[in-house]
């Protein structure tokens, strides 16, 4: 046999098709934001942005290395509030911060992961559920740092000398650069050769060790990228609200960004970018219609719940499956087998 | 020349001695069968020997290294690869990708020329692969997922094969097919250990062979000693003492 490449489909031009449409319609997402001049609008995109790039992070956790992290919001929450703290007590400018956000991080991801991702099962998931609680405890109670519950004000604006990011249109294409730059990244890994060993080790870990695989490096780097992104979308959490209190980065986030990412699809890259979408939308209208009608506003965690059951029994591939669907059948296509 | 050689190897699955003090060695170039009944210790034998099983005493050395207790992915690495029993295959991805993947412990330090190369030369021998090159694995009947399983851990180019009941749970006439492939293998110069409840069929194409009970090895010798064997008639063969 000549090894080849996958034979191209034969709804090729169909393909073609629906993939330009595809680009023009996420395209005309992108710029509306901007283009509607409504502020309202423009931060509930940011947050979108924001929380697009956590769950892309934590997508490649659960769909390609397999592990599930009950504790994202808390490397999420160690971003956010080192950049609050190293800008507003030290001094130090917004990107050194984000850095520093960064490594520590990616410090802690490393002393969690390492030692139980050695072991078979979901560990990490116990692991992390821990180090979410733990950071939690840790913002309220170290005051002299944290700000406690009240947290911490006065978070400068995004920038770098005398460039600032101080209006939200300009913060939205920030937060749009670095969500490309994720996307990149993250389908770069899943092409490379590592990305080849997280799909082996996703359907048997036993056979891909015996292929070669190191599988514990291997989930540890994931595990850490993932929680380098969580802290990345901290630090711009910080710099646009340009406030932190623990409250947004604790147990309740971290399911909430497992559901964007199994409702979205975490086989894929953009799954958890429209889980995140569905998700930061849906909690939106809940709490804007709580704002009339008082109880809707606890309904939240049921609506969030009912998404995941309607997604897991009717798209069990996630919202991103859908997109393959409509290639399959949109007229131009001819159908494959 | 003894190429893989285990020196009183003791292990424990969940605080059971699985291994007893076990010592055997496969010579280069040859078929060595490792036989006996269930939860014998063959395949704790071969977890012991790929890293996936600690041993807690003894030596395993494999062309003169000792590599007792190294990561799995090392043992690969070594030129000593496993078929493990239940195949194991990547069910989502391609024929060709999990044939691909069998060669990841050598991606980086030989060209993909000499991957391509192999991949031709494993699909030359098995070429069922090639038909079904961009189905999924999970597709293919159990005798062809058996193949792929052989065709994968060939991919890692080892100098040792070892195979964990390659015959199970496949109709006799595919269970033949394989056996016949593993024979070719070991004729083209793969070394080969095969753990097998088959003793029959094992013995046929064995040179030589280790029966094992609860740990620990109570015979050896070649093929044909084995077959000739009383005890290993009796119990694996299902020959009446008294018809011998």
């Amino acid at each position: 046999m000549k090894p080849t490449r996958r034979p191209p489909p034969q709804a090729e031009h169909g393909s073609i098709v629906f993939r330009a449409l595809g680009w023009l319609l996420l395209a005309a997402v992108v710029v509306a934001p901007i283009a509607s001049g409504n502020g309202y609008l423009l931060t509930i995109a940011i947050f979108i942005g924001i929380h697009a790039i956590i769950a892309i992070g934590l997508g490649l956790l659960m769909g390609y290395a397999g592990q599930v992290s009950l504790g994202h919001a808390a490397f999420y929450g160690l971003g956010a509030y080192t950049t609050a703290i190293l800008t507003t007590k030290a001094g130090i400018p917004p990107l050194g911060a984000m850095a520093a956000g960064i490594v520590l991080t990616a410090v802690v991801a490393v002393l969690l992961g390492a030692p139980t991702l050695r072991l078979h099962g979901h560990y990490l998931a116990m692991f992390t559920l821990g180090l979410g609680i733990i950071v939690q405890i840790i913002f309220n109670q170290a005051r002299g740092l944290t700000g406690g519950f009240g947290g911490l004000m006065g978070i400068p604006p995004l920038g770098v000398g005398y460039w600032q990011l101080d209006t939200k249109p300009e913060f939205y294409i920030a937060v749009i650069a670095v969500l490309t730059v994720t996307i990149l990244l993250a389908n770069n890994l899943v092409h490379s050769r590592i990305g080849r060993a997280l799909r082996a080790l996703h359907e048997s870990e036993l056979a891909a060790a015996l292929s070669g695989v190191d599988v514990a490096r291997y989930k540890l780097l994931v595990f850490v990228i993932s929680a380098m992104l969580a802290s990345v979308a901290g630090s711009l959490y910080a710099h646009l609200l340009r406030f932190v209190s623990p409250d947004p980065f604790g147990f309740a986030f971290s399911v909430e960004l497992l559901i964007m990412v199994v409702a979205g699809g975490a086989r894929s890259v953009w799954g958890p970018v429209a889980g995140a979408a569905l998700l930061t939308i849906l909690g939106e209208v809940i709490a804007k219609t709580g704002e009339q009608i008082p109880w809707v506003a606890d309904l939240d965690v049921i609506l969030f719940g009912a998404v995941l059951t309607a997604v897991v029994i009717f798209l069990p591939q996630g919202l991103i499956s859908l997109t393959s669907r409509l290639r399959r059948r949109s007229p131009t296509a001819p159908s494959t087998v | 020349m003894s190429l893989l050689e285990l020196s009183s190897v003791t292990a424990a699955y969940e605080g059971l001695l699985a291994l007893k003090g076990i010592s055997l060695h496969a010579n280069e170039g040859e078929i060595t069968a490792l036989l006996g009944a269930n939860g014998a210790g063959k395949s704790t034998t071969l977890n012991v020997i790929c890293g996936l099983v600690t041993a807690q005493s003894g030596r395993v050395c494999f062309a003169g290294e000792d590599i007792t207790n190294i990561r799995a992915d090392q043992v690969v690495g070594k030129g000593l690869t496993q078929v493990p029993e239940g195949r194991l295959l990547f069910g989502e991805l391609t024929v060709q990708d999990n044939l691909l993947l069998g060669a990841y412990s050598r991606m980086s330090r030989r060209s993909r020329q000499q991957i391509q190369q192999d991949l031709e030369e494993v699909c030359e021998l098995f070429p069922v692969l090639a038909e079904a090159a961009h189905r999924r694995a999970d597709t293919l009947s159990g005798g062809q997922q058996q193949m792929l399983a052989i065709g994968r851990a060939m991919m890692s180019a080892p100098r040792m094969l070892l195979l964990d009941e390659p015959s199970v749970g496949l109709a006799p006439k595919a269970a033949n097919e394989v056996f016949a492939k593993i024979k070719a293998l070991c004729q083209r110069g793969t070394s080969i250990l095969l753990v097998e409840q088959n003793v029959a069929a094992a013995l046929k194409i064995a040179d030589r062979g280790y029966v094992l009970e609860v740990g620990q090895i109570v015979l050896e010798g070649t093929a044909e000693e084995l077959l000739a064997n009383r005890d290993v008639q009796r119990a694996y063969l299902g020959k009446d003492y008294e018809e011998v």
